[in-house]
């Protein structure tokens, strides 16, 4: 009897159940009417994007000459899993505890964290979670922190008043949260955010983040943050970053 | 009615009584106070539309040439009937005028009381009578093609374009949704003009635009003429412009408008002086015009734990009520919110949530509660979320929720693509026929998980609105009672847009529309 097959990481394919079949399940809408036509036009879309036997399992009239299908395919490309490097912020994350003693014997004083969703973002429910007291699935927000001074400006926030805050109260660190990323908008703000930051010779001074679903760290760092929290982040990460910087960058 | 839920009545009565005076205090304040936006509704009942050169509306420019004069406190009301008498003009052809420098309404000589008044009330009434026509349609409507069954099914569409939102909506209607919201544009709540015109650019969302309340009022009855169902349409009547979204959507027949009283204040910043002001008079021209106003508690718990908050939530909905009723809004008409918000790994929280939807029901009886779906929690794992949505949707049938705001399982993702909205149909209506009448069959154990919660609740609710109503609802928001949200009576957006009435203000349309249409 023959073994399992071993995976071969330089050329990875999905898996469904048996190794390297190359199973992969998609849906989309093409806007043409229900029927044969269709489900054909469909099977050739798929085997134009490199799938080997296209089914479609389920079709559906969307009610104004559009259909939507469920199919599968089997993937006839595949990826050296070896040669993979995708930038992250990578460290050990402190819990809250171990991040309030690294304060207390590292920094030595409060550390101060200003955040706010701007531009015309209206949607707190990022900055909420690693901010407000209460946090985000059983982990605290950054207000409950010891040693941190932690301010939620709130929602649609311009880029003015967040630097005018962080001079004011003397901000260690700038969080940014933007969700609505619906046709780029999020770019031009987070980008003039650090322009002004530099115009005010804050850039250097300051740990520079921002997050949301959308960000990743790598986009962050080419629009000129330090970092990028995306989905899945918790206050404690974002704290850890913070306070890491600042003792590495000497910004005590 | 046998409350399910072994709710204690003298409770409830006290909630009510100390939310009606928290309203009654705030109405005082309301009664001698007008903005801005309030009298640029008048303008545009009184029938000014369209733009100038620049692309500013016209009923800005006459309320701005108004304020130059320092003439707002006496109201546009005045100024307008005051112009009409002095030049034959129709109020359309003296925005124009003011426009182009040919008037300064303050500055014209001021006729006799009665011949202003006279002059308004009779271009007034036309107006009230289009809105009342509006009305006698949309029964027709409902009398010959019929409407879904409640939960009424509710989707948005936020193309950014009003054409692509035509086409978006109409494959709704076909796939059986019931109400169609367009939703706006980022922040449109906080532009202190209307836009005007049909458009095509818009971020997570559509102008509300007079124009493009047309064009989707007249798709939706061409696809309901085709589905044989009423399509009712909603839009957002909230942020800076809030009675004058009112009076658009009035005159263009909406049917169903976001419309709260604290919202604005809480989660857009707008000072508190001002969107109570505003919320008065928008919910004046709601409740005339038969439309279903849809109020906010669901976003508490976006900011706030729904679990911890859900007492909240309760305060607020009784206060909206109470503020409602104060505007003539009759309880048919009141959308009172709430939210599936729980955490779901959150042992019995299906239990929880039944529980307060459950409690909702009963001490709104007639209301069309508006259910909205988890947002908080989804995570991008559309399978789990298509699950969370089903939750949410079983809740909603068994305790008979009026207006159901589908969840999709694309939340957190993007704004819904068009078999998004064809699988969450699919899913609620799958739900709502197999679990139809489980809310009738099925009560609850005594004192079990379900009637303990919902009682803790309202006994919460109920002592935080007696704290309410001893501290006045100015100082509560000041203290971040509302969704652990601190906003000041001096702080946020549009203060600067309020002026105190003096003797002789005037607004014909709070006296031809309270009280609804009769």
């Amino acid at each position: 009897m023959a073994g399992i097959e071993k995976v071969d990481l330089t050329k990875v394919k999905p898996y469904g159940d048996t190794l390297n079949d190359g199973m992969v399940q998609m849906s989309f809408t093409l806007p043409i009417p229900y029927g044969d036509e269709a489900n054909e036009a469909a099977k050739q879309l798929v085997s134009k994007m490199g799938f080997d036997n296209p089914a479609v399992v389920y079709s559906n009239d969307l009610g104004i000459g559009y259909t939507f299908f469920v199919m599968y395919g089997k993937c006839t490309h595949t990826v050296d899993y070896t040669t993979i490097e995708v930038p992250k912020v990578d460290m050990e994350f402190m819990s809250q505890e171990e991040v309030e003693d690294y304060i207390q014997e590292n920094i030595k004083r409060d550390v101060v964290v200003i955040g706010a969703c701007t531009g015309t973002d209206a949607h707190t429910v990022g900055i909420d979670a690693i901010m407000n007291m209460k946090g985000y699935a059983h982990h605290f927000g950054l207000e409950r922190y010891k040693g941190m001074v932690a301010l939620n400006m709130g929602s649609q926030v311009p880029n003015e008043e967040i630097v005018a805050k962080a001079i004011e109260m003397k901000a260690d660190a700038i969080l940014v949260s933007q969700i609505v990323t619906q046709k780029d908008v999020h770019i031009p703000n987070l980008t003039q955010l650090v322009e002004m930051l530099e115009a005010e010779g804050l850039r250097e001074k300051v740990v520079l983040i921002c997050g949301g679903p959308r960000l990743s760290h790598e986009l962050a760092q080419e629009l000129g943050y330090d970092a990028g929290f995306g989905t899945g982040s918790f206050a404690n990460h974002v704290a850890t970053f913070i306070v890491n910087q600042i003792v590495e960058r000497k910004l005590i | 009615m046998q409350s399910k839920l072994n709710l204690d009545h003298k409770l409830i009565d006290s909630a009510r009584t100390a939310a009606r005076n928290i309203a009654e205090n705030v109405q005082e304040f309301v009664d001698k106070n007008t903005t801005v936006t309030v009298e640029r509704t008048v303008a545009r009942l009184l029938g000014v539309d369209g733009v100038d050169e620049i692309e500013k509306p016209l009923p800005n420019v006459l309320i701005d040439n108004i304020i130059e004069g320092g003439g707002l406190s006496r109201g546009a009301a005045f100024w307008i009937g005051n112009a009409i008498v002095q030049t034959g003009n129709t109020p359309q052809e003296i925005a124009e005028k003011v426009s182009t420098g040919e008037i300064d309404i303050t500055k014209l000589p001021i006729a006799d009381d009665k011949k202003i008044m006279d002059a308004v009330y009779s271009v007034a009434q036309q107006m009230v009578d289009r809105i009342k026509n509006n009305r006698t349609t949309r029964d027709n409507y409902l009398k010959t093609l019929g409407e879904g069954e409640k939960p009424y099914l509710y989707v948005i569409v936020a193309t950014g374009n009003i054409y692509e939102d035509v086409i978006q909506a109409q494959a709704a209607a076909k796939q059986g949704a019931d109400i169609i919201a367009v939703i706006r544009t980022t922040a449109q709540s906080l532009l202190d003009y209307v836009p005007y015109g049909p458009t095509t650019e818009g971020f997570g969302g559509t102008f509300a635009t007079q124009e493009n309340f047309r064009i989707m009022r007249k798709a939706l009855d061409e696809v309901g003429e085709e589905v044989g169902r009423y399509i009712r349409l909603c839009n957002y009547c909230s942020g800076l412009c809030m009675p004058e979204i009112a009076a658009m959507g009035a005159i263009e027949r909406l049917d169903v408008m976001l419309n709260d009283a604290l919202y604005g204040i809480l989660f857009r910043d707008i000072n508190m002086q001002r969107t109570l002001v505003d919320q008065y008079f928008s919910r004046i021209i709601n409740g005339f015009a038969g439309i279903i106003i849809n109020t906010g508690e669901d976003n508490y718990l976006t900011t706030a734990d729904a679990v911890e908050e859900a007492h909240t939530v309760l305060a607020s909905q009784i206060i909206n009520e109470q503020f409602a009723l104060k505007a003539g809004l009759p309880e048919e008409q009141m959308g009172l919110g709430h939210a599936f918000e729980m955490e779901p790994n959150l042992e019995n929280g299906f239990l929880f949530e039944l529980a307060q939807a459950q409690m909702a029901r009963e001490i709104f009886p007639t209301a069309p509660l508006k259910y909205m779906p988890p947002t908080k929690f989804m995570t991008g794992n559309i399978f789990r979320g298509h699950l969370q949505d089903a939750m949410f949707n079983l809740v909603s049938i068994w305790t008979h929720q009026g207006l159901q705001l589908l969840g999709m399982p694309t939340e957190a993702i993007h704004t819904p693509h068009l078999h998004d909205r064809m699988l969450s149909i699919e899913n609620a209506k799958y739900i709502f026929n197999n679990a139809k009448n489980i809310g009738d069959e099925v009560e609850y154990k005594k004192d079990g998980i379900i009637q303990k919660r919902a009682q803790e609740v309202l006994s919460k609710a109920e002592e935080l609105l007696r704290d309410i109503e001893q501290e006045g609802i100015f100082d509560t928001i000041e203290k971040g009672k509302f969704g652990g949200v601190k906003r000041s009576f001096t702080g946020g957006k549009g203060l600067d847009g309020v002026t105190e009435k003096d003797e002789r203000y005037f607004n014909p349309f709070i006296e031809l529309m309270l009280g609804g249409a009769k």
